[in-house]
């Protein structure tokens, strides 16, 4: 059979950095195959490319045998590419259908187009209501708009970036057989993903990408997770430890129905309860965008909480103290976003050990003055202990890749043993090899006697470090419970909302 | 449009570093470019326009006059700028200052003792810092832009100041002139020829703000506000408290600049009051100094030259001293350009 799409010797340069370095692939008509690779191996250069947002800086690609140029996002959905990226391309405050509508050429009715939204989406087996707007739909749904708005233009390739990050199991299962839908139907599937036993149950042929090189290409059905991360990471991984029986100290951390405002678009947390026991992990699970950055600010203390002792660090109520006030009762916090939010990207390494740190240590900022001798002692350290790799001695923290920042910015808290720690998406856009130094210090940490709560939408994660287990949906905070009363099954369901109590107001 | 702006991976330090002596060496290659227009040989006019200031002492303290309140202003702008609080009004509060200040002097005619020039000096400083307060407070309890209410006080502050020079503060024995009485003995400050106290305190707020911007917890607070305000959040610093301190520190400077004008220049106030323009070219004295407090020292004796070559070039060439203003609009503008092109590159798109 002729391969629909084949890329052939694809560079791309980006500076002085190869993101792509002589890549070749090949996807057959009706095929679901499996973009493998750690973040920043260059999956998403290539996508770009083969969807017309970039272009190689050597090499070609071939349509049905024949050498094309992809010039831009429109040629390429003239030949027949649909794409649904990571972060989706929606307008909340538009409906569905008015959505699809805009991404389409020419004139449209939008009652016509509404009836073949609602027949495409429940023949696929991805229900839109077209006349719902974006803003009320969750990430899930919105998914299934991006998805529909690629099938109406008849796909014959779609590419799906990273898909089930913002999906419950169930959803993920749902999705999963629409895809094998569309492949028997004829339509190729090139699937981004580094969760490797999604991609053994699905793909049928996968390319695997280190550091912008093709390191392998194989049936996925015939390899183990093992053997995929070992082609990924080019090292085995290690396996994070966690002993399960340990003795649980006193509660560190409590909640008392914390809620939060309403603010824009921002999701309010509701009446959260939950006590943290020194010694152990509570992870905190749930799909991207139910509250978890809302709830992680209502902890830090970067927004005030609706009663003092809605946050009981201690057994002290400190909802109204501000982020250096609770620093200073022991605790720590690492946010999501590691540029701008955990780490000027202007400033140096040092600079940024001040960020969190002038407060909580002795000598740091005496008398208003910043000793930067100490702070780089501080830095060194933290880079040190946490393998942070990088180019120069203090290098400033945009220079350094996603893990290796994210390893100092975790580093940073841990250097100083607090008592209670908060970290939200700990190895988000992390090698694997990071992510398992990252995942073994927490689990370490709490086992010193620490309170550490984890919010993640990992659930291997989640099921690797977590001694119990909480949901997290719509602002809702389920109980935390021990991780082996939770089955897959469990969870998603409390994932899309089993647990949320109706609210009259 | 054919022409984008695009990120450079990395800005060259070197660059950054010669990016006001490019923009200076453009100005001059433009300012030939106005001269040769007028018949003026280039050569000629840019010698009588930047040399011939320089080249007695007399001149020399002249310069040191003029430089005096812009570095002042500089100085307190380029921490602001570098937070993010963009203060476009230290002519009004310099005005406000000078106000205040000579408050003493029509009320207190004959207090004569050393106390009566501090006083007067800390009543500079409050009337900048109450004037500057007001669009600092509209920021954060309305989050009105501080650009445009900060600019439009400048002209409110004018007409006040105008209002009272001509009413109440008049001098009864002034022939209906209208300015205040003469400042008398120590309502003044102690000078050197031209030079009054005022440059030595320049240099001193310009060193001080350099050792905070840079050294202390409070400036570091202010850069990373200014640098990513979500970090700023996350580290336990308010952005409000850090809009009220930059607006009162710039506030209180330029009202230190104004009271240190009339106390040192003027010896009295007088309606239309020239100073205040120089806390506009404030604004360029803040970026050509790299947004850096001893910066902004070069930048205001480079600033002052232009205002002294503007009224050579008047008496000598015969062209209008509107000619400083051009000189100092077409730095800014080359100044901001050589900065946006450090950081990122011109591309040429071929229109499909």
């Amino acid at each position: 059979m002729v391969d629909l799409l084949a890329a052939k010797n694809i560079v791309k340069i980006f500076g002085t950095l190869r993101a792509n370095d002589d890549v070749s692939l090949s996807v057959k008509q009706g095929e679901i195959h499996a973009l493998l690779g750690e973040n920043g191996a260059g999956k998403s250069t290539l996508v770009k490319m083969i969807y017309g947002a970039l272009q190689p800086s050597s090499g070609h690609f071939e349509w049905l045998g024949k050498q094309i140029a992809i010039e831009s996002p429109s040629a390429a959905r003239a030949l027949g590419v649909g794409m649904v990226f990571q972060h989706f391309s929606l307008f909340e405050a538009l409906t569905a259908a008015e959505n699809i509508a805009l991404a389409l050429p020419g004139k449209f009715d939008v009652n016509t187009l509404s009836e073949r939204v609602r027949k495409l989406s429940a023949d696929y087996g991805l229900p839109v209501d077209p006349a719902a707007s974006i803003a009320d739909l969750s990430v899930g749904q919105r998914q299934r708009v991006e998805i529909v708005r690629c099938l109406l233009q008849n796909p014959k390739l779609l590419i799906l970036d990273e898909p089930t990050s913002v999906l419950t199991p169930q959803e993920a299962d749902q999705l999963f057989i629409t895809l094998r839908r569309l492949a028997a139907e004829g339509c190729a599937v090139l699937y981004i993903s580094h969760r490797l036993e999604e991609v053994r149950q699905l793909c049928s042929a996968a390319t695997v990408l280190r550091h912008g090189k093709v390191v392998a290409a194989c049936d996925p059905r015939k390899e183990t997770p093992a053997s995929l991360a070992r082609m990924m990471v080019g090292t085995d991984v290690e396996a994070v430890h966690a002993t399960i029986n340990h003795h649980l100290g006193p509660v560190r951390l409590a909640l008392n129905a914390l809620s939060t405002k309403a603010d824009g678009f921002a999701v309010a947390m509701k009446n959260a309860m939950l006590e943290v026991r020194g010694g152990e992990v509570v992870a905190i699970a749930g799909v991207a965008g139910n509250g978890q950055s809302e709830f992680f600010d209502a902890l830090s203390g970067e927004t005030a909480a609706n009663r003092a002792d809605a946050v009981m660090m201690d057994g002290v109520p400190c909802g109204f103290e501000n982020i250096t006030r609770r620093r200073k009762r022991g605790a720590a916090f690492v946010p999501e976003e590691r540029l701008g939010h955990a780490a000027v990207p202007a400033f140096a390494l040092s600079n940024n050990t001040v960020l969190t740190r002038h407060a909580v240590d002795e000598g740091l900022a005496k008398r208003g003055v910043i000793n930067l001798s100490m702070a780089m002692r501080i830095a060194g350290k933290v880079i040190a202990a946490y393998d942070v790799r990088k180019g120069k001695p203090d290098p400033e923290a945009r220079s350094l890749s996603g893990g290796n920042l994210q390893k100092f910015t975790v580093g940073r808290e841990l250097e100083r043993r607090p008592g209670i720690l908060v970290v939200n998406q700990p190895t988000w856009g992390v090698d694997a090899g990071a992510a398992a130094t990252i995942r073994q210090a927490l689990i370490d940490l709490a086992r010193s006697g620490s309170a550490v709560v984890v919010i993640s939408q990992d659930l291997d994660e989640i099921f690797e470090i977590a001694d119990r287990i909480a949901v997290i949906s719509r602002g809702q905070l389920s109980r935390a419970e021990p991780k082996n009363t939770w089955t897959l099954e469990k969870i998603g369901l409390a994932m899309a909302g089993a647990h949320e109590v109706a609210h009259a107001a | 449009m054919p022409l984008r702006l695009e990120k450079r991976a990395e800005p060259s330090n070197t660059m950054a570093l010669f990016s006001p002596v490019i923009a200076i060496a453009l100005t001059l290659l433009f300012g030939a470019m106005v001269f040769a227009s007028r018949g003026i040989d280039p050569l000629h006019g840019l010698y009588v326009y930047f040399l011939e200031p320089l080249s007695d002492e007399w001149n020399l303290e002249k310069l040191i006059v003029k430089a005096t309140p812009l570095v002042l202003m500089g100085a307190g702008l380029a921490v602001s700028y570098r937070a993010n609080v963009w203060n476009i009004g230290v002519a009004g509060q310099l005005q406000m200052g000078a106000l205040m200040a000579g408050l003493v002097p029509v009320y207190f005619t004959s207090w004569q003792d050393p106390v009566v020039m501090p006083v007067m000096l800390a009543l500079g400083i409050l009337g900048g810092m109450a004037w500057a307060a007001i669009p600092a407070f509209l920021r954060v309890r309305f989050n009105a832009n501080e650009i445009l209410t900060s600019l439009m006080l400048v002209y409110v502050a004018d007409f006040i100041f105008d209002w009272l020079v001509r009413g109440a503060l008049r001098d009864p024995q002034g022939h209906n002139f209208p300015k205040t009485v003469n400042f008398a003995g120590w309502q003044n400050l102690p000078s050197w020829g031209d030079i009054h106290l005022g440059a030595v305190l320049a240099v001193i707020a310009a060193a001080g703000l350099a050792f905070m911007l840079f050294r202390m917890l409070k400036g570091f607070e202010l850069r990373t506000l200014g640098a990513a305000p979500r970090a700023g959040r996350f580290a336990g610093f308010s952005a409000s408290q850090s809009i009220y301190f930059c607006f009162l520190l710039a506030g209180g400077l330029a009202g230190l600049a104004g009271a240190c004008d009339v106390m040192g220049v003027g010896h009295q106030l007088q309606t239309p009051y020239a100073t205040p323009v120089y806390g506009f070219v404030a604004i360029i004295v803040a970026f050509l100094g790299r947004l850096n407090p001893v910066g902004a020292i070069v930048a205001g004796l480079l600033l002052a030259l232009t205002f002294l070559g503007g009224e050579a070039a008047q008496t000598t060439l015969h062209i209008p001293d509107k000619i400083a203003k051009v000189f100092q609009g077409v730095l800014l503008f080359f100044v901001l350009a050589c900065d946006t092109l450090v950081l990122y590159r011109i591309k040429w798109e071929a229109r499909k």
